[in-house]
């Protein structure tokens, strides 16, 4: 076998390899903890290319132009005007990149007791994915989960903290539920 | 004549869980302050062999220091007293004690041999010059000390209160540390006093709101460790843990045990609804209990197995409800303002304690089990999630500063003796275990 004919095969293993992982590739690549299934616990160091913000198909453009988030009012999980547009954004970006998979996180803040904001923070989740599926995203590319209180993103003791915690974060990951 | 004042004492302090019966003949004005605790003395404890000396200084610390955190007792320092307490069979010179005002007396003598430990101790009512009961005796392993402490503590407290004691228990709770925005928790520890804090979770995966077995020797909690709440059953003694309650598709978390042991009831979380299901332990059969198109979380029981107590927000917001503990129609009993919710059964069955906030503020409070008589024992920034001592006369919450830490807090049912509770770092979500064996 000649060393050209040795490089060859070698590129060939590495290109099947990267295809037999349906979580590689693709502008957030690189699979690992994306919440089905990793969780907390596998340690697992996640890594992933954001892409460019101005190239509409990137996860970059996903959280920064369209908005990864949406926001509710106290003990609510009603959505606001800006919440079904930034929803419907997020549709739209789900429909045109059909190979992404998404976990959408639901918060409540700190003004409520643990377990009553789990259950709120889950309400606001389904709120958010009934209404993709509302816009025509499938139900078995999402999945909800509640972290209730325990995941704030402003920590002060005021209320402009508090708006920003009662979200739902949606979470784009590669490959499919399940 | 020292059962008299305190039970005076404790009528005061505890009027709201008595029968009117037992409260006829005492009829009281119930005033702020009208408390004086009992004055006590705890000499050392004698001696009885030269290994037993280096517990006798610190056998009397426990126990003095379980008694005056009551706030139902206060110390005479040692510097007052005029008799020595030199060998634990001598006779009381009464009229020492009545001379610095002392009310009650206990005396103790420990001796150790090899690794075991006897503890000895009688109780007395300086004021009639009478033992108060038969003296008592302890032994058991020098790694136990406290325990035999706590277990002299509760003796003397059951005896001149005529109430269970608490002392011998231990408290589940969660650690954290880290930053609020992604904070580590770990299932700990420790005695009721804050000793012996142990560590039971390694904090990779996210935890909360653990709850103990009635026998203490298991407990379980919400984790997040497949990334979606699980409830988690663990044994206490081998840390070993398994998951339990699966319901595809859904959240579970906010597990409790029943009175026997054998089932739990929890919530379980999915399309926006939250509903109470019952799981046996052993058969492993599920029966789901609320069937709202609401959240129905934070479940409780009766300590005789019968009802359950849980918080619902069917009405609009949240409301504490009882209702059968095989399911069935819930009776909404809390119709004060603001919301309700950590409903938690007293374990002597005739009260629930209960998280409340109201224009802006949050409390622990206790109702009776029909919603009348509500008080409110504390208010702060972020009180919430009550767990009762053993006796059902304290009860242990979570209290947060605006902008602080989460620390434990301990109250008794009168309101009084707010007390903070030693941990090592922050600390919320305490779980007060049963009185052990």
């Amino acid at each position: 076998m000649t060393l050209t004919s040795k490089t060859l095969l070698v590129l060939a293993a590495l290109a099947l390899a990267a295809c037999n992982n349906p979580r590689t590739g693709g502008p957030f690549g690189g699979g690992g903890t994306d919440g089905f299934g990793g969780g907390f616990n596998d340690g697992g160091i996640q890594a992933g290319m954001l892409g460019d913000p101005n190239d509409p198909n990137s996860v970059a453009h996903f959280q920064q132009r369209i908005g990864d988030r949406v926001f509710f009012t106290t003990d609510s999980s009603s959505l606001t005007e800006e919440g079904r547009r930034t929803l419907e954004g997020q549709a739209r970006w789900l429909s045109a990149n059909p190979q992404f998979a998404i976990v959408i996180e639901g918060h409540a803040d700190e003004r409520g007791t643990r377990e009553y904001n789990v259950s709120l923070g889950e309400r606001r989740a389904n709120a958010a994915m009934q209404y993709l599926i509302s816009q025509g995203i499938s139900a078995d590319r999402m999945r909800t989960v509640s972290y209730g209180k325990e995941r704030p993103v402003e920590a002060c003791p005021e209320q402009r903290c508090w708006d920003v915690n009662r979200r739902a974060v949606t979470v784009v990951s590669g490959g499919r539920t399940s | 004549m020292i059962r008299l004042f305190l039970f005076l004492t404790a009528l005061v302090a505890l009027l709201a869980t008595l029968t009117p019966a037992q409260a006829q003949p005492l009829r009281l004005q119930i005033t702020e302050g009208v408390i004086e605790p009992m004055p006590f003395a705890m000499p050392a404890f004698v001696p009885e062999n030269s290994a037993g000396s280096q517990y006798s200084e610190a056998l009397a610390r426990v126990v003095a220091a379980n008694l005056t955190n009551t706030g139902l007792f206060r110390e005479v320092p040692r510097e007052a007293h005029i008799a020595r307490v030199s060998s634990f069979d001598a006779s009381i010179s009464f009229s020492d004690w009545r001379a610095i005002n002392v009310q009650a007396l206990i005396t103790g003598a420990v001796e150790v041999s090899g690794n075991r430990l006897t503890v000895k101790f009688r109780l007395f009512d300086v004021l009639s010059g009478q033992q108060m009961g038969q003296g008592m005796q302890f032994s058991g392993s020098t790694d136990n000390w406290r325990r035999m402490a706590h277990k002299v503590s509760d003796a003397v407290y059951s005896r001149i209160t005529g109430e269970g004691g608490y002392f011998d228990s231990r408290v589940v709770f969660i650690s954290e540390s880290g930053p609020r925005g992604n904070r580590t928790k770990r299932v700990a520890i420790m005695d009721q006093d804050g000793e012996n804090v142990q560590m039971l979770t390694d904090g990779r995966a996210l935890v909360i709101a653990p709850r103990v077995a009635p026998g203490g020797t298991r407990a379980v909690y919400t984790t997040y460790e497949t990334g979606s709440p699980r409830i988690a059953l663990m044994n206490l003694s081998s840390g070993q843990r398994q998951l339990v309650g699966d319901i595809p598709g859904a959240m579970t978390f906010s597990p409790r045990f029943s009175p026997d042991g054998q089932s739990l009831v929890f919530s379980a979380a999915r399309g926006g609804n939250t509903d109470l299901y019952r799981l046996n332990l052993s058969s492993g059969q599920m029966q789901q209990l609320t069937a709202s198109p609401s959240i129905a979380t934070s479940p409780s029981f009766s300590p005789d197995g019968r009802f359950i107590t849980f918080e619902s927000d069917r009405s609009g917001t949240s409301q504490i409800y009882v209702m059968p503990a095989t399911g069935g129609e819930a009776r909404r009993i809390s119709f004060g303002q603001g919301r309700y919710s950590t409903p938690v059964w007293s374990p002597r069955g005739d009260l629930i304690a209960f998280t409340k906030s109201h224009a802006g503020r949050f409390h622990i409070g206790v109702m009776r089990t029909d919603g009348s008589e509500e008080r409110l024992l504390t208010a702060s920034f972020l009180d919430e999630g009550p767990t009762w001592a053993p006796n059902g006369r304290v009860i242990m919450f979570t209290r947060e500063t605006a902008g602080g830490d989460p620390a434990l807090f301990s109250v008794d049912i009168s309101g009084r003796n707010l007390r903070r509770m030693p941990t090592p770092g922050p600390a919320s979500d305490p779980a007060w275990g049963p009185l052990l064996p």
